[in-house]
């Protein structure tokens, strides 16, 4: 039954079925629309508390940090009660959109690109901090310094953010409510599949999420044997 | 045997009053004062833990003591930011080439782009000018900070043990490049454990013991007739307590 099923999906793929790239579709363009968000406010956030000291610093930090390790459920759920109806959002009717998905992705990996830029700028403002010092730096240009020169490492944290989002399925579920040919992705339709007994779209998306995964993987190894060979990192 | 006490303050080149600083509830320098009048090279020196690094990042801004004062060519130390530079003990090199480390310094300058590749034969670095800075060697590295310093044109140049543990043709070109500034009227303010260099180097010497200046001498002087019991014993190669 189960190569059954491998032979099947593996004739999905191959044949380029319709339904299957519409759901792989929408999961890339849901992840990357919400990594675009999280670098927009993740790299800022994590510069920001590496290079600047004020009290309560570490108390942010220790935040961001835990914030890293939320639950996707509990995510889905501050979204969802936004943005239904009685919520403070609800008047946008946003629920069960992509764009709900996208928000609920970007509570979920804006912390994770915010701790890891952080730890990545924390070391190299504490490396760089006398010279930029001794030099007269301004900020204006020691800013776009910590990001070029941290360029390998922040790619690394990325991409691990975008593989949290594309492979998440707890919050997207909540808020997008699996909604055939609108807000149905990956790990929401590999789900619902694998509980109607479907194996073989089941399995033919769970290949690809598999192959994404690896793809990333093998990304994140090639930036940080890139950034390494020249000492970038 | 102060040194700074006959000199007048007006002409000093470096002038330190009162300087104290405290880290972690602990004081580690006490009330320094020293003057010095000569453009070349002064030494710091000390054993470990005697506070030089401390001195020399509070002297350069890096550090705020909690007291004292510290003037350049007669005027505050702070007003003379834009004309100081220092090189600290591991080299500091952005995550890029050699050539772009020195390009960083030029903060927009065409007439430092103009000196870069003078400064770059000046420490031997021509033929890997191309290379990313942090693949070259411990030497080369601080042959190019001691570049990037000297592309800034510092009246004042602060030097935190550039040459520790470097091969005997890097130490050779970097206390060259010391001297020709020297003689183009920079104030060095170096910190060495190395005796025979700072003999070849000095022209004068402040010691430091436990955060306090125990004798601030001419060169020769400090050599032949150390005042302070604590450098005769470090110049005799004993443990200074």
């Amino acid at each position: 039954m189960l190569g059954d099923a491998f032979s099947e999906a593996a004739t999905l793929i191959l044949s380029g079925d319709p339904e299957l790239f519409e759901i792989l579709g929408l999961s890339i363009q849901v992840s990357l629309t919400a990594l675009f968000f999280s670098i927009a406010l993740g790299l800022p956030i994590g510069t920001a508390l590496a290079i600047s000291q004020f009290r309560g610093k570490k108390a942010c930090v220790t935040v961001l940090n835990s914030l890293m390790g939320l639950p996707p459920v509990v995510v889905g759920l501050l979204v969802y009660l936004m943005l239904s109806r009685s919520g403070p959002l609800g008047v946008l009717g946003l629920l069960y959109t992509p764009t709900a998905m996208v928000i609920a992705q970007v509570g979920l990996i804006t912390p994770i690109i915010g701790a890891l830029t952080y730890q990545v700028m924390d070391d190299l403002h504490r490396e760089y901090r006398d010279l930029f010092s001794s030099l007269k730096v301004p900020l204006a240009k020691a800013v776009p310094t910590y990001l070029w020169d941290a360029r390998y490492s922040l790619i690394t944290s990325v991409l691990a953010g975008f593989g949290r989002a594309i492979s998440e399925v707890g919050a997207v579920i909540i808020v997008g409510g699996n909604i055939d040919h609108l807000t149905r992705v990956m790990t929401t339709a590999i789900a619902l599949e694998t509980s109607k007994g479907e194996l073989a779209i089941a399995l033919g998306l769970g290949i690809i999420l598999l192959a994404l995964a690896l793809f990333v993987n093998a990304l994140v190894t090639w930036v940080k044997t890139a950034g390494q060979k020249n000492a970038y990192v | 045997m102060p040194m700074s006490d006959s000199h007048n303050p007006k002409h000093s080149t470096v002038q330190v009053e009162g300087l104290s600083l405290t880290l972690g509830g602990k004081r580690l320098l006490h009330d320094l004062s020293f003057n010095t009048q000569t453009s070349g090279t002064t030494l710091i020196m000390g054993p470990n833990g005697a506070g030089k690094s401390l001195l020399l990042r509070c002297l350069h801004g890096l550090l705020e003591p909690d007291q004292g004062t510290v003037e350049f060519f007669g005027k505050p130390a702070h007003t003379q930011q834009r004309h100081q530079a220092m090189v600290f003990q591991k080299a500091v090199l952005l995550r890029r080439t050699a050539r772009a480390n020195l390009l960083f310094a030029c903060q927009g300058s065409e007439a430092r782009k103009k000196r870069i590749e003078t400064l770059l034969s000046d420490v031997h670095l021509t033929e890997k000018a191309d290379q990313p800075a942090r693949l070259l060697s411990g030497g080369e590295q601080q042959r190019l900070a001691l570049a990037r310093a000297l592309l800034t044109e510092p009246q004042i140049l602060f030097l935190d043990e550039p040459t520790a543990s470097l091969d005997p043709a890097s130490v050779l070109i970097i206390e060259r490049l010391i001297q020709e500034a020297n003689e183009r009227g920079v104030k060095t303010l170096f910190i060495s454990h190395d005796l025979g260099q700072a003999k070849r180097l000095a022209s004068d010497i402040v010691f430091l013991h436990k955060g306090q200046i125990t004798e601030h001498s001419p060169a020769d002087t400090f050599f032949t007739d150390p005042q302070s019991r604590e450098a005769k014993a470090y110049l005799d190669g004993e443990l200074v307590l």
